[in-house]
């Protein structure tokens, strides 16, 4: 499914790093950081029922996986290679949960929030997700007020599954929606048709979730204006508590790709991207949903403050990141290889960074920036911070903001975000 | 000139012993009249190397033939190009009726550019073979050299090669060269290089026609300097051809067009390997080793004698090498600059026509303004530059010599468009050449019209079979240095050949087209084009570039002016979106990667007034075949 809300993100190229520790282990200086950083929980779902177009990440059909069925519910076919199913996967993923725990010390540090991507983790059993959340309470516990998110394609959930997950913990939802429009569902290789996504936040709602998010894609092949903006009236006439929305990448290696390198569809255009960002800009901040990072508006999920405010996250499952201390690593990718790195008793982990302090400074800078509470000015070295005048001059960040101390992107600043990290960055 | 770079590792001149002594081994002097000085005028492929080849064997040299074959593997650029490798000048021992001659076998570079050369090493000659193959009949170089040799009164041996192909016209080609340089078809010799057929017959036959050197030997030494290479062991070696007197080792030399004087370290002659001699007679072709450390104080043209018996008069047709095109050369790492210039420095010690200056562009930072005798000269030192120095270059587009006549008299010689001058100007001239192309008859009219597109007046056309076309035409020389050649080739589906030579100037109606970004003008894209073309250049300038140039947070204008007139625009419209649309947990490295890599690539931005404009862009825009000239 689209990843949108992924925080693990989880894109399918891994970086090049250094080994990671058999056991997991983390440098001193990134456990010193354990006791005084929130910490969150990525649970990476390397599931679909079939594969996006335009889609990168790290996930699997079960046609992929070697069942050749992909029915409603998740197969637990004989044929599967060991380890890769379904079952093997929340089996490992709740022995890389034990490692976490011992990796991360004995120390009391409850989670403040959880968060379900994928992939499609609503193609597991609510009652798998359940297991996968009480594992987390067991080993980690929450804060009283966690935040605990599972993605869900519209057509993937109803209202008994929902309930289920509601009981179990869940508090939030984040449905993949992408456009109201059957035509531009039908580029995107999604599966579901429009009304599905009105009775998924129905069913939410009687399910008792008060926090619903909806994923939006724009500049799809084929997207008008017209059809970009039926979609976001589509989307606030569900009155969702939360959108993301983001332009359509085309990825290299993706159906999409090749479908645009033949000449098939049209690449999506910068300008066209940038008029459709603007619509949806005042359009959603028209119903009340205010922008808190570049792409997205609205009640703002803890969990993904988390990774641009330079919080602990620990990624469970295959392909997924983490983040300690200045220690970023990545497990490995494929569901069987990663079941059988836990079944031997060895960290999953393919590779990691550990980011030196000037690093680590450009990294702030880059996410920061992002958000509307802006980048601290202080967070700059003296020497960057003649480019914090240059962005306002540019009209790119707020003069007020900036007067009071924080560069915030004005909303041409946005569209031009990373033209501005690198100004910032003195390049 | 010599193109094959320094002889280092060849082993060829390491040296192997002291020259012997006069006295202790005297050297019997080579009666002339025993002597035949010969040349091989051939097209590329028409089978001059194999020719030579056949030759070294029957006259006893075989193992000749392994080390030219060594010596062909370096030659990477040469061969790629179909440029004629310098067989070494042979001198080969032959026997007619029991009489023993020596035949001295000059070879000859093949290209347009080299003409001067050339022409060189036929003054050394009192014959030349013209080898045809005779399954593609006489091509246009072939033909300019022919009536170089002719210019020299050289005896010509028309011969016909390759007989043994099925797809051979020997009759047909046989009435084409009786009707270029008159005689009966039926005397044209017909032989194979390849299997041998005919060639000891067209050594026979060198031997009865040839004249034999006629000279003075008791008169001060005169050698003509064909060619000169450098040798990192032995410093240059001149290749000479004797007419009069005598040049030995005990005298010092002495190069006529310079005057100075050096010590003689060797002479000898070649068979084929370098075999000192006491001295060189009358007739003879040897090499001489002055003891000097660059090409440029031993001229191909200039006139040897002796120092202490020095000529009155040198022999004629020296020429100092005259660049006709020039471009600059620019490393495209800036920091490559001095390894450039130390590049340039060695290749100059070989190639006496390469001329450069250091050259500072906007665009391009550090580089030399380079001049060379012609678009293949050009290319074959840049590609010395890239693949024996590993520097990695662009080359701006190449532009000829223009003469400016300003008000109040002053003149001014422009190398590079930038310094054409803003002065009021009263005329302009610019070289031409005289182009020779020969060509199917069906093609004339298409070649017609691209000559005329050009700017060419017809001056002749021949017919020298019922299908086969001999069209003379002025060009000017700037008309033809892009993609002349190119355009004639895919017109004429490559039956077409051509060749030119300088032929003086003319006035022309000239202007300077700059080129401009954000009001900036951007040095390395300013050209010299004719009036009536300067509006295509423009368009097409400012649209590649628009093509070529990221887009910035502004709107970028291109503009092409001449002077202050805008003659056309392009807009680069502002950057509206350049950012990432998802910045998750695993985005995070990914994303800072990129940011690197940005920063990296920043640093080979040029920035022009405001605009950052990658390498890339000027490299691209710059490497394209089409130049002002075109349209």
């Amino acid at each position: 499914m689209w990843g949108g809300g992924t925080l693990g993100g989880v894109p399918s190229a891994l970086p090049a790093g250094e080994p990671v520790p058999a056991d997991g282990a983390l440098p001193e200086r990134a456990r010193e950081s354990v006791p005084d950083t929130p910490l969150g929980l990525y649970v990476h779902v390397p599931f679909c029922a079939s594969r996006c177009g335009y889609c990168d990440f790290n996930t699997y059909t079960f046609s992929e996986l070697g069942t050749g069925v992909a029915p409603d519910g998740p197969p637990q076919s004989p044929t599967l290679p060991s380890g890769a199913g379904p079952g093997d996967y929340v089996q490992a993923a709740i022995v890389e949960m034990g490692l976490a725990r011992a990796a991360l010390g004995g120390v009391n540090d409850p989670l403040v929030s959880v968060y379900f991507g994928g992939g499609t983790p609503t193609l597991l059993p609510p009652g798998d997700l359940a297991r996968l959340l009480d594992a987390a309470r067991d080993l980690f516990g929450l804060t009283v007020h966690a935040e605990i998110t599972t993605e869900a394609n519209p057509e993937s959930v109803d209202e008994r599954s929902l309930t289920t997950l509601r009981e179990a913990g869940f508090t939030r939802v984040s449905l993949g929606m992408q456009s109201a429009r059957p035509h531009v569902l039908s580029v995107l290789d999604r599966q579901h048709e429009p009304a599905s996504v009105g009775r998924a936040v129905s069913s939410a709602r009687a399910a008792g979730f008060d926090n619903v998010s909806l994923d939006l894609i724009y500049g799809a092949p084929g997207e008008s204006p017209a059809d970009w903006q039926a979609s976001l009236d589509a989307a606030l006439a569900l009155r969702p508590d939360h959108i993301s929305a983001y332009a359509l990448v085309v990825e290299p290696g993706t159906r999409l790709a090749r479908r645009v390198a033949r000449g098939e569809v049209a690449a999506p255009d910068d300008d066209d991207l940038a008029d459709k960002y603007l619509l949806a800009d005042a359009t959603l901040e028209a119903a009340g949903l205010g922008w808190y990072e570049v792409s997205n508006w609205g009640r703002p999920c803890r969990h993904n403050l988390g990774y641009w405010l330079g919080a602990n996250w620990w990624g469970i499952g295959p392909g997924a990141h983490s983040h300690v201390g200045g220690v970023r690593w990545w497990n490995v990718k494929h569901p069987a290889a990663y079941a059988r790195e836990l079944a031997r008793g060895r960290s999953p982990g393919h590779g990691r960074e550990v980011l030196d302090p000037q690093t680590r400074r450009v990294e702030r800078v880059l996410l920061e920036t992002r958000l509307a509470a802006g980048l601290p000015l202080d967070a700059l070295p003296p020497a960057w911070r003649a480019g914090a005048s240059a962005v306002v001059a540019d009209g790119l960040a707020d003069p007020a903001a900036l007067a009071a101390g924080r560069v915030v992107l004005t909303r041409r600043g946005r569209l031009l975000a990373d033209a501005v990290v690198r100004r910032l960055i003195g390049d | 000139m010599d193109l094959r770079g320094v002889h280092a590792g060849m082993g060829r001149w390491v040296p192997d012993g002291p020259a012997p002594d006069d006295e202790e081994t005297p050297v019997p002097a080579t009666d002339p009249r025993s002597i035949r000085n010969f040349c091989i005028i051939a097209h590329i492929d028409h089978g001059k190397s194999t020719l030579a080849d056949r030759m070294l064997d029957l006259t006893g040299l075989v193992e000749a033939r392994n080390m030219r074959a060594q010596y062909l593997d370096r030659m990477d650029i040469e061969r790629e190009r179909g440029i004629t490798i310098k067989a070494q000048n042979v001198r080969l021992p032959w026997r007619v009726a029991g009489a023993e001659y020596v035949l001295h076998l000059i070879d000859t570079p093949g290209h347009v550019d080299f003409s001067y050369e050339v022409s060189r090493s036929l003054a050394a000659c009192e014959g030349a073979v013209l080898l045809v193959d005779a399954a593609q009949g006489i091509e246009a170089q072939t033909l300019a050299n022919l009536y170089l040799a002719l210019e020299n009164d050289l005896t010509i041996l028309p011969v016909l090669n390759k007989i043994d192909l099925p797809a051979a016209l020997p009759d047909k080609c046989a009435e084409e060269l009786s009707n270029i340089i008159g005689g009966d078809p039926a005397e044209v010799l017909r032989i194979s290089a390849k299997t041998g057929e005919g060639v000891r017959e067209l050594l026979d036959e060198v031997v009865r026609l040839v004249p034999h050197p006629a000279g003075d030997p008791d008169a001060p030494p005169r050698a003509l300097i064909f060619d000169s290479v450098y040798d990192v062991y032995r410093g240059v070696i001149t290749y000479v051809r004797v007419f009069d007197g005598r040049l030995s080792t005990r005298d010092r030399c002495l190069m006529m067009s310079t005057g100075a004087s050096h010590e003689t370290l060797e002479v000898g002659v070649m068979s084929p390997e370098p075999v000192p001699t006491a001295s060189l007679g009358v007739g003879e072709v040897g090499y001489v080793i002055p003891g000097v450390k660059d090409v440029r104080q031993a001229r191909v043209g200039d006139t040897v004698t002796s120092a202490a018996r020095r000529a009155a008069k040198a022999l004629g047709g020296y020429r100092h090498p005259k660049p006709m095109v020039y471009s600059g050369l620019y490393p495209i790492d800036g920091s490559e600059y001095p390894l450039l210039r130390e590049a340039l420095d060695k290749l100059q010690l070989n190639d006496a026509a390469l001329a450069y200056e250091p050259e500072t562009s906007a665009a391009l930072g550090f580089g030399f303004r380079c001049g060379f005798l012609g678009l293949l000269h050009l290319e074959i030192v840049r590609e010395r530059l890239e693949r024996e120095f590993g520097l990695s270059l662009i080359s701006t587009a190449p532009n000829v010599v223009y003469r400016v006549d300003l008000e109040g008299g002053r003149e001014h010689v422009v190398t590079n468009p930038s310094d054409w001058p803003t002065g009021k100007i009263t005329e302009i001239f610019e070289p031409v050449v005289d182009a020779m192309l020969l060509l199917p008859s069906e093609y004339v009219g298409t070649v017609m019209e691209l000559c005329q597109a050009r700017r060419g007046q017809l001056e002749r056309m021949d017919y020298l079979s019922t299908d086969r076309v001999e069209i003379k035409y002025v060009l000017p020389l700037a008309e033809i240095v892009f993609d002349f050649f190119d355009a004639l080739k895919s017109r004429t589906r490559g039956y077409a050949s051509l060749d030119y030579e300088p032929a003086g100037e003319q006035p022309a109606d000239l202007v300077k087209v700059d080129i401009l970004l954000q009001g900036e003008p951007v040095d390395a894209f300013s050209a010299i084009v004719h009036k009536d073309k300067a509006h295509s250049y423009g368009v097409a300038m400012t649209q590649r570039l628009r093509e070529l140039i990221p887009r910035q947070q502004f709107e970028v204008p291109i503009q092409a002016a001449i002077g202050s007139r805008v003659i056309a625009r392009e807009n680069i419209r502002a950057i509206r979106k350049d950012v990432l649309a998802k910045c998750y947990g695993g985005d995070i490295t990914r994303k800072r990667k990129l940011l690197e890599r940005q920063k990296e690539g920043k640093k080979r931005m040029k920035t022009i007034g405001r605009v950052e404009v990658p390498q890339e862009a000027f490299i691209a825009a710059l490497s394209t075949k089409q130049g002002p000239g075109s349209s």
